[in-house]
């Protein structure tokens, strides 16, 4: 008969106890025993650190902890700061949505990709524009050249977008449109198509990217100066509070400013910064942020590094909360929930063995759903070549399901909650983020950071040093640096774009413009030129140009006319 | 005779993409090479690359595209740069091409392209090189 192991304790069941000493000393102690036996032991030679270059110790502990305070730090979900999820009942209550960005060729393409992503059970539409869409270029300009369709589906007019969202209804489904210097265009196109369905305003739910202020840091996809972008996403703000209460008029990303090359502070610090300077234009704009703050919305990246990730999510969310309700002074509980989209990390996918790509994408999905997000898109694994086929884009849809319902992650609210890792890299990165906010006040804040490039250089050099510590083999990536193939052939199906979609847009697009009502389309474009000089909210004019069918380009050229453009620092 | 002057690169990014992350991390890694780096920036033209090359007189234009456009950008290009008289300016670069794409471009004079995974001394290496063959010929020449 094997001998039962038993704990050291007393024979009445009590913990033994020395005298003269606190649970903590005697905790230290230990540590220090186990840190001695420890050192006496090889390591591995490589760098025990995060995506982001910080190292971690081998082990965490409740000394850890110290300064910790599991009510006032942690808490419960849906309980300020919100550490532990934004909801009282999380996923319990209500799946993350399944999001997958989506987009390519024309919008009659596309719409039958989102009819084939909602068939295969994604829970919510989200649009990926063309390069000339997004930099607010029709089809037929001469900046458009082999870019049409090409990165994204194409939008020139209304007559695209009824064609992109036929047979979907707009009061079932919510579509996030990752759009931002000509956000406010898309905002009346949505509302716009909604109209014709009959489906009013108020009964829109979704998302539009909009934040500008990450194009100068990060995508590099703004129009015109800061000053008037600012201006209009006031304006987008003041709009929805009055007429589209559910709709999200920015997202405020983190995910470029990662993908750019930043590290996970980095991400979370300024993505906050960001998010507060919006929070001050619409205060100074007169906006009561009670009613504008509760649709905020934020955007976050899902990078290898399991657990810092997670810590970067729950460190947000306090981080929000603590300042929209001691710096703001925001009273609605509405207004202190830090609600995110969460999407897999594009810059960690390899060309090399393509199929390990599914494997990243599912263990960073992963960290989003533990970390509490609110919707993701899960990358597909031929995203370094092209836009994903059907065949790859399935498998990322169903790496979140098998997440969702198979592993059992999604049972339990915030499952590491308490860890004693996780909660002291969360204090750790909340910690980093706050002297990153001194720092950019210094500055002058994040508008006079931009132009004195500040943001830019750190990305620089984060992303110089990540692709040293690749050349060198200091940071493995599997497939590239290592466990190489040679001669590896491409064995997965790859997405072509045909270039007879630009020829045909073009046509469509130059169709449009034959066929609207010049005389009526003029009086629209000349009020929203008068409107922008009486710095008027630019929401009603636009609508009244996208409905006589303005094209993108012409209302964007117009507004650069007025606006101005920008030229960034050169910074490498 | 070995020339101590440093090689000249322009580094940027035609068409609408903006992505350039790589674009920064290649011209920080030509500049700490010992490389000179003009750095363009963003939404350049063919025609404003090529321009600049001239003035700037380079030894080689680097081109990052990730937006799939490079089969209309680099030819673009590669036609400006003869139209020029730019027979001796290497014309090179990375982003997301296809091997396919690159044997094209290779046909049409566009020199070695860099896709994801290269390292950055590997991009120094070859224009070193080619910029040692391309002394090598002229002294043969001379």
């Amino acid at each position: 008969m094997t001998p039962t192991v038993r704990k050291d304790r007393r024979d009445d069941g009590r913990p033994i106890v020395q005298e003269g000493s606190t649970r903590e000393e005697r905790m230290a102690a230990r540590v220090a025993a186990w840190r001695d036996r420890r050192d006496r032991q090889s390591t591995r030679d490589i760098d025990f650190t995060t995506t982001s270059s910080m190292e971690v110790a081998p082990i965490y502990t409740p000394l850890d902890l110290a300064d910790n305070d599991p009510l006032e730090d942690i808490g419960l979900p849906g309980e300020y700061p919100y550490t532990r999820g934004v909801y009282d009942s999380m996923y319990r209550t209500r799946l993350w949505t399944m999001r997958q960005f989506a987009g390519f060729a024309t919008a009659e393409e596309t719409n039958q990709r989102y009819h084939f992503l909602l068939d295969h059970g994604q829970t919510g539409l989200s649009v990926a524009f063309d390069l000339p869409t997004l930099m607010g270029y029709d089809s037929d300009h001469a900046m458009s050249e082999g870019e049409v369709g090409v990165c994204g589906v194409a939008i020139d007019s209304l007559a695209d977008m009824e064609t992109l969202f036929r047979g979907i209804p707009l009061d079932q489904v919510s579509t996030s449109m990752t759009i931002n210097g000509p956000a406010v265009i898309f905002l009346a196109l949505y509302v716009a198509v909604a109209e014709e369905q009959g489906v009013p305003s108020d009964k829109l739910r979704g998302t539009l990217q909009t934040d500008i202020l990450k194009e100068y840091i990060a995508q590099k996809e703004w129009l015109f100066p800061p000053d008037p972008h600012l201006k209009i996403i006031v304006d987008m703000m003041g709009w929805c509070a009055d007429n589209a209460p559910k709709w999200h008029p920015i997202s405020i990303s983190g995910y470029h400013i990662r993908e750019a090359g930043s590290t996970a502070a980095q991400e979370l610090a300024f993505t906050l910064a960001d998010g507060f300077t919006y929070v001050e234009e619409g205060i100074k704009a007169g906006l009561d942020v009670d009613r504008f703050a509760p649709r905020l919305s934020f955007f976050w990246n899902a990078h290898n590094d399991f657990f810092e990730e997670i810590a970067k999510y729950r460190a947000a969310r306090r981080i929000w909360a603590r300042h929209m309700k001691q710096r703001y002074g925001a009273k609605n509980a509405r207004s202190l929930l830090m609600r995110f989209h969460t999407q897999t990390a594009g810059c960690s996918l390899t060309e090399q063995q393509p199929e390990n790509n599914i494997v990243r994408t599912a263990i960073q999905a992963l960290a989003g759903v533990m970390g509490g997000t609110q919707s993701l898109h899960t990358n597909s694994m031929d995203e370094t070549y092209a836009l994903p086929t059907e065949r790859a884009v399935k498998i990322a849809l169903r790496t979140q399901q098998v997440i969702a319902y198979e592993s059992g992650v999604a049972n339990v609210i915030d499952p590491l909650g308490g860890s004693y890792y996780v909660e002291a890299l969360t204090d750790r990165m909340e910690a980093e983020a706050e002297a990153y906010f001194r720092q950019i006040e210094d500055l002058g804040g994040v508008v006079a950071g931009i132009e004195q490039g500040f943001f830019q250089r750190e990305l620089a050099v984060a992303a110089s040093r990540y692709q040293e510590e690749i050349d060198s083999r200091r940071r493995v990536i599997v497939g590239v640096n290592d466990f190489i193939e040679k001669d590896e052939s491409l064995e997965i199906p790859i997405l072509r774009i045909d270039p007879r979609y630009e020829r045909e847009q073009c046509a469509r697009v130059a169709d449009v413009r034959a066929k609207r009502d010049d005389a009526k389309y003029r009086a629209a474009m000349d009020a929203l030129r008068q409107s922008i000089r009486d710095e008027r909210n630019l929401m009603e004019p636009v609508l009244d140009a996208v409905r006589l069918y303005a094209t993108v380009g012409e209302i964007v050229e117009l507004m650069r006319d007025e606006y101005g453009t920008w030229r960034e620092p050169s910074i490498f | 005779m070995i020339s101590e002057q440093k090689i000249r690169v322009l580094v940027g990014k035609p068409g609408l993409d903006g992505h350039d992350r790589g674009a920064k991390v290649v011209a920080a890694a030509l500049r700490d090479a010992g490389m000179e780096v003009i750095y363009t920036g963003l939404h350049q033209t063919p025609e404003q690359i090529v321009e600049t090359a001239l003035q700037e007189d380079v030894d080689v234009i680097a081109l990052s595209i990730l937006s799939g456009a490079h089969m209309t950008l680099l030819p673009r290009v590669r036609e400006l740069m003869r139209d020029a008289g730019m027979n001796d300016v290497l014309l090179t670069g990375g982003g997301i091409i296809s091997k396919d794409d690159m044997q094209a471009l290779g046909e049409l004079g566009v020199g070695q392209l860099f896709g994801p995974g290269t390292t950055t001394g590997e991009i120094v290496e070859y224009i070193e090189n080619w910029v040692d063959e391309r002394g090598a010929k002229m002294g043969a020449a001379s």
